[in-house]
């Protein structure tokens, strides 16, 4: 009952999702519209990257910003200067970053907790810098172009190009944690020391883990290529990288529900109150601030406990004593692992 | 037989000698008990056996095989599984997914098998969920299967824990301190499991601070005091060790 009720639901989003640009393309503000939630959904899949490894191994990488301009100049370059097919490149483009990835986490991955995050924060400044410098690479002021073919020059087109890749993400995503390796990846998010006595090679586990997210940070980025036509360097910035992980923060880390709802929400919100300029990013910080204190599991983990609670309410089932509710903040945060 | 070999075992913090040339054996199919007052390295000593960290001197062997120094989660693989002094679990997850991941070092699929659902994650899946349903079963802990691991009774975390250390089919287990922290008469359930496991063919040692149920439970018994062995034998012969009464249990016999 309870899962036909879940699909049912999953499906209603879907059926939105698939209705939303039929409905904007009536007004010409809404032609606009279209783009903000295309955008929105790359960053989704940005997110859900940044969710297998932060979330499920409990790795903060602050460098998925430059990975996504990493990912989105491969595209270009290779759309563009190399001359390769467009949708040959779109997994290429995956596997080039993907490579990239496995380069970086080779020795950041030795480090743990914050450390590994100053590292990939220090290697996505870097790449700024680089990107920054190297004009042959990444086209100086003038930038780099990107042109596209020419079926994909309507904005709708390219709404639905990213909504099957963003749904590809959630299941191959979903695949991953709910599968025994998935498993090992969480072991090594709770408890590092327990997985590697029962055997887990938890170094070589992060490395995996790290090198899929940066596979799927790279799709983003080509996706972001494709709907911006044209690159500069700061599609690496670092900023994007805190961008990230405030909306898996606030959708709710380690959920599948999660990264989309925070991507998409807080991207929408943010372009609604655009008037505001730099002040917008004040309420952000204020939406952050609140979230981390009142729910620390992000909206869908929100949900999820509020939906338990009613559960229990309306069976009235009695809690076993022998449950204790709250296991203090650092048990809230990492929530249940799977789903 | 002897399924694990000490040799002049070493292990230094700085000046300080916590294991000190140890030498001894653990024969297979029997039920060791390190024993020694506070501070006497027997954590130590387990940490070192267990790859959590790297003896100074000396040999470890396993099976005929020389394993000093080796990480531990090839320990693991090679086949000595422990438990913690402070019980550690996967506290936020379901019982029964502790169990899986205990499992995880005899499954070999991985993320591409689990993104395709190939033949080989299909069925390492079956596998998995069968040897977890015997590991309930052995351990009881049927009844907390879907419950999260730290929300259950602190004694039947205790069996979870020794549940996880079994799963992947050790040849040895490591127990720090099975009932610690357990009430009295809690521990019953636990010595009967530990007899248990031995009779499954899996040799067990153990740690433990209470005598009484040591000497019951142990066919052998190694006491260490400051890092260095003081006594090894049957519980009769330690008993009866002039050192030992005199360095540790004079107050128990008494």
């Amino acid at each position: 009952m309870k899962k036909y009720a879940r699909i049912g639901l999953y499906l209603l989003v879907l059926a939105a999702a698939i209705a939303l640009p039929l409905l904007l393309n009536m007004s010409r503000k809404g032609k606009y519209q279209i783009q903000i939630f295309t955008l929105a959904m790359v960053w989704a899949i940005a997110t859900l990257s940044l969710n297998l490894i932060l979330g499920y191994t409990g790795q903060a990488s602050l460098a998925h910003g430059a990975f996504m301009g990493i990912g989105a100049y491969s595209f270009a370059i290779m759309v563009e200067r190399i001359g390769i097919n467009f949708w040959l490149a779109l997994p290429l483009t995956c596997l080039v970053t993907a490579f990239i990835g496995l380069l970086i986490g080779l020795p950041s991955l030795r480090t743990k907790g914050p450390y590994f995050a100053i590292l990939t924060l220090c290697f996505n400044v870097i790449v700024v810098v680089v990107f920054f410098n190297w004009t042959w690479l990444s086209g100086g002021t003038a930038g780099q172009k990107l042109t596209i073919p020419s079926y994909l020059s309507q904005r709708w087109v390219r709404y639905y190009v990213v909504l099957f890749f963003l749904i590809l993400v959630l299941l191959i995503e979903r695949q991953i944690v709910k599968s025994l390796s998935g498993s090992s990846l969480i072991a090594v998010r709770s408890n590092e020391a327990l997985a590697e006595a029962v055997g887990i090679r938890s170094f070589r586990e992060k490395l995996i883990a790290f090198t899929a997210s940066c596979f799927l940070v790279g799709l983003a980025g080509a996706l972001f290529a494709m709907e911006s036509g044209n690159l500069n360097y700061n599609v690496t910035n670092y900023l994007y990288s805190f961008y990230i992980l405030i909306y898996l923060l606030i959708g709710g880390v380690a959920t599948l529900a999660g990264p989309v709802v925070g991507a998409v929400g807080l991207y929408w919100l943010l372009d609604r109150i655009e008037a505001l300029g730099e002040f917008r990013y004040l309420i952000f910080g204020l939406i952050l601030i609140v979230f981390i204190i009142y729910l620390p599991r992000g909206v869908v983990g929100g949900i999820k406990q509020l939906w338990e609670w009613a559960k229990g309410r309306w069976t009235r089932k009695e809690v076993p004593s022998d449950t204790p509710a709250y296991r203090g903040p650092d048990e809230e945060v990492r929530g249940i692992g799977s789903d | 037989m002897t399924l694990l070999r000490i040799e002049g075992l070493t292990k230094r913090f700085g000046g300080l000698v916590a294991i000190n040339k140890l030498d001894f054996d653990i024969p297979a199919n029997s039920i060791t008990a390190i024993i020694g007052p506070n501070g006497a390295g027997k954590t130590t000593l387990f940490n070192v056996i267990g790859g959590a960290m790297r003896p100074d001197e000396g040999r470890i062997v396993l099976d005929g095989k020389d394993i000093t120094g080796w990480r531990a989660h090839n320990v693991a693989r090679e086949g000595i599984s422990r438990t913690f002094q402070t019980t550690a679990l996967f506290e936020e997850l379901p019982t029964w997914v502790n169990l899986v991941i205990g499992y995880r070092m005899r499954t070999r699929s991985g993320v591409l098998d689990g993104v395709f659902r190939t033949p080989r994650s299909v069925r390492e899946r079956k596998e998995t969920s069968q040897r977890v349903l015997e590991i309930l079963a052995f351990t009881g802990l049927a009844d907390y299967a879907d419950k999260p691991a730290g929300s259950i009774p602190q004694e039947a975390q205790k069996r979870l824990a020794i549940g996880v250390a079994l799963i992947g089919r050790p040849k040895l287990v490591l127990l720090d301190e099975p009932t610690g922290g357990v009430g009295l008469g809690e521990t019953d359930e636990i010595i009967t499991l530990i007899e248990k496991i031995r009779d499954s063919g899996v040799t067990v040692c153990v740690i433990e601070h209470k005598m009484r149920m040591i000497m019951h439970l142990a066919d052998h018994i190694v006491v260490l005091n400051f890092g260095v062995k003081i006594a090894d034998g049957n519980p009769q012969e330690v008993c009866e060790n002039p050192g030992v009464i005199e360095a540790y249990l004079g107050e128990y016999i008494a």
